[in-house]
């Protein structure tokens, strides 16, 4: 069995289960800010920052952009390893970059809820 | 396997069945949906971050580019989301038949193009 280094678990049954228990909390998610949106009477720096000044709601965007670190990297890991595959140099810095990006994703995000 | 057997990776001559095409479309909106998250991230940093910044946000998100960057956005996560709640069905063994397939994926793609149109009338 070819053990692969730059998966996320390194065990495709792992990486599977991972995108899958991630896929249902970015769903919880986005439903529910669908439905707060929708039930939202008027759209305002008071009802959105008093929203994320709840501690609840922190730790549920943390763990929404923790499940999106995840499900990101599994899924365009998938991508570049079925398309980059005649240059690993190129696959490689390509992977690299979305890990740069993920990153800063969730370290913009942190600062976003940690600041209200 | 023999070097010179007859292979034919002309994707313009090649027919698609709808199960394909709706795998490739899942590929691309999750990829269309990390680099517009940056958008999405941007968006929940400045608008939390002061009630000027919230204003500044919220100019972004109101001008046309901001919309049609938002409803992208929202385009390809409605797709993804209803892809996605396809796979878990069919993890459950649900629609593993080639017709079970053919089925999921024209309603996937129903659903989604409802949920888009909805995302616009919505922005707009």
């Amino acid at each position: 069995m070819v053990k692969n280094i730059t998966s996320f678990t390194g065990n495709g049954v792992a990486d599977w289960l991972v995108q899958r228990v991630s896929a249902v909390i970015l769903a919880a998610y986005t439903l529910f800010l669908v439905v707060w949106f929708l039930a939202l009477p008027e759209w305002s720096y008071e009802a959105w920052s008093g929203l994320f000044a709840q501690g609840w709601m922190k730790i549920f965007t943390v763990l929404a952009v923790l499940s999106f670190v995840a499900h990101a990297w599994i899924g365009i890991w998938t991508a570049t390893t079925d398309y980059l595959k005649s240059n690993t140099a190129v696959r490689i810095l390509v992977q690299l970059a979305v890990i740069l990006v993920l990153f800063i994703y969730l370290i913009v995000t942190f600062d976003a809820v940690w600041g209200v | 396997m023999k070097a010179d057997r007859p292979v034919n990776l002309e994707l313009t001559t090649i027919s698609f069945p709808i199960t394909a095409i709706t795998s490739i479309l899942h590929r691309i909106s999750g990829i269309a949906f990390f680099v517009g998250a940056a958008f999405a991230v941007w968006f929940l940093q400045a608008s939390l971050s002061s009630p000027e910044g919230f204003a500044t946000a919220t100019a972004a998100a109101e001008h046309w580019l901001g919309k049609l960057i938002l409803w992208g956005l929202l385009a390809a996560l409605a797709y993804h989301f209803v892809m996605g709640i396809k796979h878990l069905i069919m993890d459950t063994g649900i629609g593993e038949t080639l017709e079970g397939g053919k089925l999921m994926s024209q309603l996937a793609v129903l659903i989604s193009i409802v949920l888009i149109v909805l995302a616009g009338v919505w922005v707009w």
